[in-house]
């Protein structure tokens, strides 16, 4: 006996189950939340601290990598431009290198000549910029930089050859003689110890000769100090453009190692973190069971439960996400501060990964007791058992 | 009573008490492994770092100068002082000799050099490839291969007392010689087993062994300088201070500190009228690194520790808070506070030490795994990490448990029995 009327009611009932009114829906999300404000904030709590965990991580593993070329770059040249059979670079090489690096690097001239000493004895002689030796060749220990003309810069070793009283010396070469003023002396614990170093256009004017060799500080990847080698053999064509080996490599080891070491790392943190988050949203699922069984025995589909605890998982995995990427890049600002006294770009990119494991996780964790909660009669569950 | 209660427990909620064992072995797991990799980083990076060169240099006391150019030296071969090689064994004797990676002495002699046609002058230098030094018991394999491990063969190393040649490739191109040939330096003939390439000085001269190249020289025994590998703390002011200015226990604790310039003034008086120095470019730099990537695991560690600490204590809440009809059961039949509370405690103690056992050793493995796979070397797990990495494990459990059993005791019997709560 089917009525038109009681054809109505069913249908409603039937859309009301599958298809919610939308203010009600929004209601049961968020009186869910605020009637167990407790479980509800551990479970957003476990959500913002992995969330900023693994942000903070990704963040440090996109940027180790120029933070450590940066302190690579205090080792000094990793590319040598030089004349072809030691002879001298043309006239124009040093302002075409710093043409091809554009700001990508620094460069520094070098020239050298053996002289010989006022008693006859020979010493390498070396000319060069200060200014640029002073960004390029950080280990230098040098007591005081030459700052006027005829100053020159004496190694530790050279110094008591030339200079014992610290008084001014002469040094000639191929007859033509200079007279110079010690101005402080020069350690490295290398060849650079037994010369003596002069400001390039004094070298130039007493010697004649010009600068064979330019050092070169590229920063980049090793791709982009390939590419870099490249266009500077492009540049200057007469001359040989080399890599450091040792430091060109060494640096590729360890800040390999170092990557590898800190995703190791990372992959165990977030993992952790992904856990604790599955372990706490499980506990406040399984514990709204009674929530679950009454909505059941009212009536509520599959589909709209379902619908239901997925929702609300996405928008606490959302909100989790958000609030623990805005501490993420906190706390990946204040390591960066703290051991690289540099900041750390934020690099939102990491924004969408983040965000979508964060919702993913949270829907598993939603939907894994759910689907075990389905197949138990909601009367088993409000009786407690 | 008390113990049955316990018992009883592990044994009817199996799956509970797995999962939350489980999440503290993870947890202890991802601790312990952490915790060994930071405090192996340093050793390791140092020896990666080992790769960029020698950051130690012994000279003759009494040198004249060095005349080098582009990263040859024309200085005439009689001139200025030598080492006297039977004394660098000694190098195996100082205080810090398990530190010394490797060390390369090296001749440099300027001679003539023929191959079917005029003589050109080159750089002849001597040096060890490969060489056993043997100082009482110690032992050590050291030379170039270790201590230049940038230097690049093309063909075969020659072994230490033969009379074979390498040939750096800028001076094989100019002669047009390869591996196989046979070459005249100084009057002899000698066997090219490779070809060398450094991207350096070394491109441009002839590298033989070392007794090869003091009988060119016809001085025995004799060497320029010795390039010195040592795995080194980074240095800091205290490591600057003159030793000799210092007084007996502070001298002590700068001698046994591995600063590069304390294993310096050890070479020193380990050669006799040698001056030994860091190398600047090299020892450094190296300090700057190493702090760095060291603070940077450190505080990843320290990450690793809040998170999986985190992890427990989620899970010991999560096990505790389910088992509240339980606590009202217990205090309906009238136990106390104390009493439930301390049972929980127990159970968690036990977890803790379960969880916490198996942790170490799989945590122990997976560090294992991490220097096996990235570093090439162990990673070896302190036995002494043991009792501490338990202690840990329970006060983090104990920590995480606290508010749950709190409010679980605190639990009305009647609402937590009708199951509303």
């Amino acid at each position: 006996m089917s009525t038109p009327n009681s054809q109505i009611a069913r249908d409603l009932a039937a859309s009301r189950a599958t298809r919610p009114h939308p203010s009600m829906f929004l209601r049961m999300l968020l009186r869910a939340a605020v009637l167990r404000r407790g479980r509800a904030a551990s479970a957003l709590f476990a959500m913002v601290v992995a969330a900023a965990v693994t942000t903070a991580m990704l963040n440090l593993y996109v940027d180790v990598q120029s933070k450590l070329q940066r302190e690579f770059r205090n080792y000094g040249a990793n590319i040598i431009v030089v004349g072809k059979d030691g002879s001298s670079l043309p006239a124009g090489t040093l302002s075409r290198v710093d043409a091809t690096l554009a700001r990508r690097g620094i460069a520094a001239p070098f020239a050298m000549v053996v002289a010989r000493t006022s008693d006859g004895q020979p010493i390498v002689v070396a000319g060069t910029d200060f200014r640029r030796v002073r960004q390029l060749d950080h280990w230098w220990s040098v007591t005081t930089w030459p700052s006027s003309a005829l100053q020159a810069l004496v190694g530790t070793r050279a110094l008591p050859v030339v200079s014992p009283k610290n008084q001014a010396f002469d040094l000639s070469f191929q007859g033509r003689t200079i007279h110079l003023a010690p101005a402080g002396t020069l350690q490295t614990g290398a060849a650079e110890d037994s010369r003596i170093y002069l400001s390039l256009a004094d070298f130039v004017n007493w010697t004649g000769v010009q600068p064979s060799t330019i050092e070169v500080a590229a920063t980049g990847s090793s791709a982009e100090i390939l590419a870099i080698m490249k266009e500077l053999a492009r540049a200057v064509p007469s001359a040989e453009v080399r890599p450091v080996r040792q430091i060109v490599e060494g640096e590729a080891r360890v800040l390999g190692k170092t990557r590898s070491t800190l995703l190791a790392a990372a992959a165990l943190i977030i993992l952790t973190a992904a856990l604790c988050v599955l372990s706490t949203l499980v506990g406040w699922v399984f514990d709204r069971r009674r929530d679950f069984a009454i909505m059941k025995a009212l009536g509520a589909s599959e589909r709209l439960l379902n619908g239901f605890f997925a929702a609300e998982a996405a928008a606490l995995g959302a909100i989790g996400a958000l609030i623990g990427f805005v501490l993420g890049i906190g706390i990946a600002l204040w390591i960066g501060r703290v051991n690289f006294h540099a900041s750390v770009v934020p690099r939102f990119s990491v924004l969408p990964i983040v965000l979508l494991g964060s919702m993913a996780i949270t829907l598993i964790s939603a939907i894994l007791p759910i689907s075990l909660l389905r197949r138990v009669q909601p009367a088993v569950i409000l009786r407690g058992e | 009573m008390f113990v049955r209660l316990v018992y009883e427990s592990f044994r009817r909620q199996k799956r509970r008490k797995l999962l939350a064992g489980a999440a503290i072995a993870l947890g202890v797991t991802v601790a312990t492994a952490m915790i060994a990799v930071a405090t192996d980083i340093g050793d390791k990076i140092n020896r990666e770092l080992r790769t960029i060169g020698a950051n130690l240099v012994v000279t003759p006391q009494e040198d004249s100068l060095d005349l080098d150019i582009g990263g040859v030296n024309v200085k005439p071969p009689t001139d200025g002082a030598f080492l006297n090689e039977s004394d660098l064994s000694n190098i195996l004797g100082i205080f810090w000799h398990n530190n010394i990676t490797g060390f390369a002495p090296m001749l440099p002699v300027p001679v003539k050099l023929s191959h079917n046609a005029h003589p050109i002058n080159a750089i002849l230098l001597g040096t060890y490839f490969s060489h056993p030094v043997t100082y009482g018991t110690d032992k050590l394999t050291t030379g170039v291969r270790t201590t230049h491990p940038w230097w690049k063969v093309s063909g075969a190393w020659p072994s230490d007392n033969s009379s074979d040649v390498l040939l750096g490739d800028r001076l094989a191109r100019e002669i047009g010689a390869t591996t196989g040939d046979e070459i005249t330096v100084a009057g002899r003939p000698l066997h090219v087993s490779g070809i060398l390439s450094t991207g350096s000085g070394e491109d441009g001269e002839i590298v033989a062994p070392l007794a090869l190249a003091q009988q060119v020289i016809g001085r025995p025994g004799a060497v320029r300088r010795v390039y010195v590998s040592a795995l080194t703390k980074p240095e800091d002011a205290f490591a600057r201070r003159d030793p000799k200015s210092m007084s007996g226990a502070i001298y002590d604790r700068w001698y046994c500190s591995p600063y590069p310039q304390s294993i310096a003034y050890q070479l020193q008086e380990a050669i006799p009228h040698s001056h030994a120095e860091q190398i600047r470019q090299v020892s450094q730099n190296e300090g700057a690194v190493l702090t760095r990537i060291e603070g940077l695991i450190f505080l990843i560690t320290l990450a690793a520790l809040f998170a999986s600490g985190l992890a427990v204590s989620a899970a010991m809440a999560t096990a505790i808070f389910e088992r509240r009809t339980e606590v009202g059961l217990m205090k309906a039949l009238g136990a106390g506070k104390l009493a439930i509370a301390s049972i929980f405690f127990a159970e968690a103690a036990l977890l803790a030490l379960l969880g916490g056992i198996i942790g170490f050793v799989t945590g122990s493995l997976l560090a294992h795994r991490i220097g096996e796979s990235i570093f090439n070397s162990q990673i070896s797990i302190q036995p002494v990490l043991l009792p501490v990495i338990l202690a840990i494990a329970v006060i983090v459990t104990f920590a995480g448990s606290a508010a749950a059993i709190r409010r679980a005791v605190q639990f009305d019997p009647v609402f937590a029995l009708r199951g509303e709560l």
